[in-house]
């Protein structure tokens, strides 16, 4: 009798549920901050970032209620499989190793790098005959490495360093003509925190594919196929209807 | 030239770390590393000669500052040492204008000092105890024969002294030759640089690091090799006679 009972409950209460869900869905979204301008808080505590404002689009645009979860970037694929929520939208890079447990959206953006120089460099446009005889910075063992490495190997010195921290000191000191960084990297450390002393060179770089990866998507779990793909359908759409472009343009344009 | 390529080519085919590429990464390491070594045991050891003289000196002011001096650089890391050198030296106002900033522009040199003025500490306390330990009967007997101080440092107590100083010293330059592995992180692309490079090209930390382990293996045997003869020819006198 009781067990009867449980079930019943559970049974009506799994209906409600579903009934809610017709109206507005109710989701929650996994995200691991601070990194910007990817997710971060301002100053008064709201969330914000790229991901935070292209995310809340591609809610509104699939007719869902979105609420953001805070999780600790270590436990942020279990927690999507202990369903504290049900997407992870962190700047999660596509590939194969967490593609065994998650399910990626398509890629919504090639995260850039970039070349940054001290305003009075003289360096302006980025060929390996502008690069002939500098010394470009990078940290060790970063695709930004692996891409300086193989094109201007042959023309710059390369000095390779373990955090960006050190690259900076040397940049203030003056033996580093030029870096390239992970943009949002060189952006809090070079362009946001030594006033106007830096500045970006020449275009934001995240291709070929080969170096700079298959970009970051959304992770759901596995059995979640529609809703993946109903998140696919809407970056189409605000890709087109230039939404996207908006939103790109407020967090990553240099000048 | 060509031949030796296609060979190594050939030799490697199908090793995907181990490209030519990556040996050419390696063995400039490894002159780099022999370069920094040599240099600053050399330069090493022409300082820690007379500083280890002039430690034994009856004057405080020339014995201090240099106990002084070993005291800190053998107190202190060398790591910590190398970063202050390197990122230290950045700090004097203006040193980007002067003339020396060619120098400290480059890794390499300000890693040079570093290691110079660390094995100079460790070789000086190794030549001090080693002159300290000369016999009393061979100084006694030098003085009879009415040699001054000067003479009796050239011919009785410092070649006596490098003899006995020899198996300690050689334990140093292994030291240093292992110790050297800090100036990767100054950026200079020596031996352990050029391992951390193809693992974190290739995320394959036991092949790049064990291949590194192995060039400082032969390293470190070559260095023994040299000590075990010059120890053989230089301390003959101290072994047992054989019948």
């Amino acid at each position: 009798m009781k067990k009867m009972l449980t079930t019943g409950l559970l049974g009506a209460a799994l209906l409600a549920g579903a009934a809610q869900a017709q109206d507005t869905e109710q989701l929650r979204i996994g995200v691991d901050i601070p990194y910007e301008p990817m997710e971060y808080r301002t100053a008064d505590g709201e969330l914000t970032g790229f991901d935070i404002e292209l995310g809340n689009a591609l809610c509104e645009q699939i007719n869902a209620e979105c609420e953001w979860v805070v999780q600790a970037w270590d436990g942020i694929i279990p927690g999507l499989m202990a369903r504290k929520y049900d997407a992870i939208m962190s700047s999660m890079t596509i590939n194969d190793e967490r593609r065994q447990t998650v399910l990626f959206s398509d890629a919504y953006i090639q995260p850039p790098s970039a070349w940054f120089a001290a305003a009075d460099s003289g360096i302006e446009t980025i060929y390996p005959q502008s690069m002939e005889g500098k010394t470009i910075g990078v940290q060790r063992g970063t695709l930004q490495d692996n891409y300086v490495t193989d094109n201007y190997g042959d023309v710059a010195d390369i000095s390779r360093y373990t955090t960006a921290d050190d690259l900076v000191l040397d940049m203030d000191a003056g033996r580093v003509d030029i870096a390239f960084l992970d943009f949002p990297i060189g952006k809090s450390t070079l362009l946001d925190s030594d006033d106007g002393n830096y500045v970006t060179v020449g275009n934001m770089i995240s291709e070929p594919k080969e170096y700079f990866g298959e970009g970051f998507g959304i992770a759901f779990r596995q059995r979640d196929e529609d809703l993946a793909e109903r998140f696919n359908e809407a970056l189409a759409t605000l890709q087109d209807d230039g939404t996207y472009d908006e939103i790109y343009d407020k967090y990553f344009k240099t000048q | 030239m060509e031949a030796l390529t296609t060979w190594w080519t050939e030799l490697l085919g199908g090793n995907a770390i181990f490209t030519a590429n990556t040996l050419e990464f390696y063995w400039n390491g490894l002159t780099t590393t022999i370069q920094l070594v040599f240099l600053s045991l050399l330069i090493g050891i022409l300082l820690a000669v007379p500083l280890a003289i002039g430690r034994g000196s009856k004057h405080p002011w020339i014995r201090m500052p240099i106990y002084a001096y070993t005291y800190v650089f053998r107190g202190t890391p060398l790591l910590i040492q190398l970063y202050l050198v390197y990122y230290g030296v950045v700090f004097f106002e203006g040193i980007q204008e002067s003339m020396f900033w060619p120098i400290f522009r480059e890794a390499f040199y300000p890693a040079l000092m570093a290691f110079t003025l660390n094995t100079a500490a460790y070789t000086t306390e190794i030549f001090r105890g080693a002159i300290k330990n000369t016999a009393k009967g061979e100084i006694e007997a030098a003085r009879a024969y009415g040699m001054s101080k000067p003479l009796m440092l050239r011919r009785i107590v410092l070649p006596s002294a490098f003899r006995r100083a020899l198996p300690a010293y050689g334990n140093e330059v292994i030291f240093m030759l292992h110790a050297s592995a800090v100036a990767s992180v100054v950026t200079i692309m020596d031996l352990t640089g050029a391992a951390y490079y193809v693992y974190a090209r290739f995320y394959a930390p036991f092949q790049a690091f064990i291949f590194v382990a192995l060039i400082y293996l032969c390293l470190t045997f070559s260095v023994m090799f040299v000590f075990r003869r010059l120890e053989r020819r230089l301390l003959a006198h101290l072994r047992p006679r054989e019948g």
